[in-house]
């Protein structure tokens, strides 16, 4: 499919392109078409591998002998099709907004942490613990700012030291953060299972209940808590830190070339301890809001998979914290429909993790379409158009 | 693999457009498909054929399902996080479900709790025993059995097939519902032969195959011939065990498949019973029960099948024992009982009944179990 198609486009686009381009050059409006060219490419290619994927995805449907339409139409019923099914993906979104920003933030720069699973256990674990003994002599917002504040800062740390560990000490940084979030991981069960046990939670032990009043509501006129608003906000900030500040530019400069960005003279070690800190943090608040909008207490449950998922979900979205909004919300709307999926068809739920595995794969390898499209590219414009078989 | 049909992107193309028209029609069309039965919507952390919890609770739902004027929806895999509570929000707003088991423990406190307050007219009913008269509305409920009686029953064969006078214990975690697991299949051995001993080792999580099998392994290296567990799903430690020449007791489900000639019996769960119960009720407009427990006697719990390794004179402790439990009043938990620190947990002259609320908070060892709550 991607042979067939990438030179029909090529052929259909290309002399058109050419034309058009000279008439723009002539109006002055050339840097208008290739800003949008520019950031067309992304989108495109995105949305062709998502296509594709569905495509393959469709044949392993039919391949166990179901239909791959009514599949779909679940998955638009359950995951986008109403306003209940979409607020049912906003849920599910929100946690994976601001642990896919704790991949993609590092990613900038070169990175691959993996680890925010044990950051959100820490920070979810840190900001229960802290908030009950607060509860009492704060209003709800001082609270969540506190609790917030806290569980960044125990995210922070975790995810820092596997950043600080890479600068300082050479240890690849994919596995120390693995690692550690397993360690993470113990140390809640220890703490919840001794000192921070609630003693009236017998058979599932978690941290004391915070009280009801301190918990975190929904968004007005949605079925969706804060959280979505929150990661939102997060992946703007996150945007507007990596593209348009000299912080973001240097941690771009890095990543491209950490040697080169050294030899510069810009402050590597402290942009990866940085931007590693900022990453944990941002995966510790989603534990503190699981804890604070969801679970209302620290327990095992926080260990629910919202770390891995997204690793999914940042490189999806290309590692851009923008683009992270629309990715979470489409796996959360294919995780929501999952459950139709199961109950209308007896599909397993292995199903939907199929899917998902077929579609990362398709777009890491759409990766390399990159730069091949000359409607997407204008360097490649003002070539004339001479050969036959040109590339 | 299936024969493939043909399939063209033309055709895939037409079929896809029909397909998104067809849903724009929306989750109404489908909904009214199924709207003259009752639907029950079971909800399970794990996956269906896990050979434990989640099997047994699966099988139950299958008992429904063949029960007449019902529609059963079931979905695996669902963690105790918003996931679960945006489940049963889908099941009552695209499947018209009307009465719900969240069968996981974690499912109820906040998530089953927070969905019932908003659903009023549906019935929440929650696997684990902690519904609270004064507390939890009235169309929520818990259903539980007393389990350790079954593995009471394992002890008592277990105690016949051990040579070592060893029995092995692979817990997930020290709370008191697997504590009374423990310590029912120890007091059973001890019923057969005061001398036996237990070694418990807990993994520390529902569900971690590969610790599980370390446990199994360790167990049969300290010559332990028998082990049971309370896990999610049994079958690594089976395997495991079975695998390394030890005979089994089951748990959850049965087991037996994975294991035929060392399967000795296994404590199960048989929801099919209690199920039936709440629906034949719902169906019928009667109110449901809000906290119903049972044991061997109310027929929530039973005894996989005697395995070829019980011998003729275990069949016939086993069995008298299984009538007397049955027949009801038999105590698994009896007065002046120490723990495994030399303290009596269990005051003399006062024996604990299976519904005793002193049970609920079990955390103990008893005396003979080798190991710590940590």
């Amino acid at each position: 499919m991607t042979h067939s198609q990438a030179p029909s486009q090529k052929g259909q686009s290309a002399p058109l392109l050419g034309a058009e381009s000279a008439a723009s050059e002539r109006r002055g409006l050339r840097p208008l078409a290739e800003w949008l060219a520019r950031r067309a490419e992304p989108l495109a290619i995105t949305l062709l591998a998502i296509l594709i994927g569905l495509g393959l995805f469709s044949l392993f449907i039919l391949a166990i002998g179901k239909s791959p339409l009514q599949l779909f139409q679940l998955m638009y019923a359950g995951g986008f099709g109403s306003w209940f099914s979409l607020q049912n993906a906003l849920s599910r979104a929100a946690p994976l907004l601001l642990t896919a920003l704790c991949v993609a933030l590092p990613a900038r720069l070169g990175l691959t942490i993996i680890g925010a699973e044990g950051a959100l256990v820490l920070g979810g674990l840190a900001a229960a613990a802290l908030a009950v003994p607060l509860a009492p002599g704060l209003s709800p917002p001082v609270l969540w700012l506190v609790m917030g504040l806290i569980s960044m800062l125990a995210g922070g740390i975790w995810i820092g030291f596997a950043g600080a560990l890479k600068h300082y000490r050479g240890v690849n940084e994919t596995i120390s953060s693995l690692l550690l979030a397993y360690i993470a991981i113990a140390l809640m069960n220890h703490l919840i299972e001794g000192p921070l046990r609630d003693p009236a939670s017998l058979n599932k032990p978690s941290t004391m209940l915070l009280p009801a009043i301190d918990m975190i509501g929904k968004i007005p006129g949605m079925d969706v808590h804060w959280g979505l608003a929150v990661g939102v906000i997060a992946c703007i900030i996150s945007y507007i830190v990596i593209e348009w500040t000299s912080i973001g530019f240097a941690a771009r400069i890095a990543g491209g070339n950490m040697r080169a960005a050294q030899i510069q003279g810009l402050p590597v070690g402290r942009l990866i301890v940085g931007f590693t800190v900022l990453a944990g943090g941002f995966a510790g608040l989603a534990g503190m809001i699981e804890v604070a909008a969801v679970q209302g207490s620290a327990n095992g449950a926080l260990v629910a998979g919202y770390g891995y998922t997204g690793i999914l979900v940042a490189f999806l979205a290309r590692q851009n914290p923008l683009a992270i909004i629309p990715v979470a919300i489409f796996l959360g709307g294919i995780t929501a429909s999952g459950g139709l999926i199961q109950r209308r068809m007896g599909l397993p739920d292995a199903t939907v993790l199929v899917l998902q595995g077929t579609l990362f794969v398709v777009i890491l390898f759409c990766e390399t379409l990159y730069g091949r499209f000359r409607v997407f590219n204008p360097e490649l414009w003002k070539q004339p158009d001479l050969s036959k078989g040109d590339r | 693999m299936t024969k493939l049909p043909s399939f063209t992107r033309r055709h895939f193309l037409q079929t896809s457009a029909l397909g998104a028209a067809a849903a724009i029609a929306g989750p109404g069309a489908l909904r009214s498909a199924q709207a003259a039965d009752l639907t029950v919507g079971f909800i399970y952390v794990g996956p269906k054929d896990d050979y434990g919890y989640n099997q047994a609770h699966a099988e139950g739902a299958a008992v429904v399902k063949a029960l007449s004027g019902v529609t059963v929806v079931e979905e695996e895999n669902v963690p105790e996080t918003v996931d679960v509570q945006k489940t049963m929000e889908s099941m009552i707003n695209l499947d018209g479900a009307s009465l719900l088991f969240p069968t996981s423990f974690g499912y109820f406190d906040p998530h089953m709790l927070a969905v019932a307050a908003k659903y009023p007219k549906v019935q929440f009913r929650h696997c684990g025993g902690l519904w609270q008269k004064d507390k939890n509305p009235d169309n929520t409920g818990s259903y539980f059995g007393y389990i350790f009686q079954g593995q009471y029953l394992n002890g008592i064969t277990a105690a016949y097939a051990t040579k070592t006078k060893k029995i092995g214990f692979v817990a997930a975690k020290p709370i008191p519902q697997v504590v009374q697991n423990i310590n029912a299949f120890l007091l059973g051995a001890r019923s057969v032969d005061p001398a036996i001993t237990c070694q418990v080792i807990f993994t520390g999580e529902w569900s971690l195959a590969v610790k599980e099998a370390e446990a199994t392994n360790a167990l049969v290296d300290q010559g332990v011939d028998v082990i049971t567990c309370h896990v999610d799903s049994p079958k690594v430690v089976v395997q495991t065990a079975a695998g390394r020449g030890a005979f089994v007791c089951g748990y959850h489900a049965n087991q037996s498949p994975l294991a035929p000639e060392k399967y000795l019996t296994g404590a199960e769960w048989a929801w099919g019973n209690v199920y039936t119960d709440f629906v034949k009720k719902a169906q019928a407009g009667e109110k449901l029960g809000n906290f119903v427990r049972g044991g061997l006697k109310d027929g929530f719990v039973k005894m996989s099948p005697l395995g070829p390794g019980v011998s003729a004179e275990a069949r016939t402790r086993f069995e008298s024992t299984l009538a007397t439990m049955k027949a009801g009043g038999f105590t698994v938990f009896k007065g002046g009982q120490k723990d495994n620190k030399g303290n009596v947990v269990i005051p003399a002259g006062k024996d604990y009944a299976e519904d005793a609320i002193e049970l609920e908070s079990m955390n103990y060892l008893v005396d003979g179990v080798a190991g710590s709550m940590g």
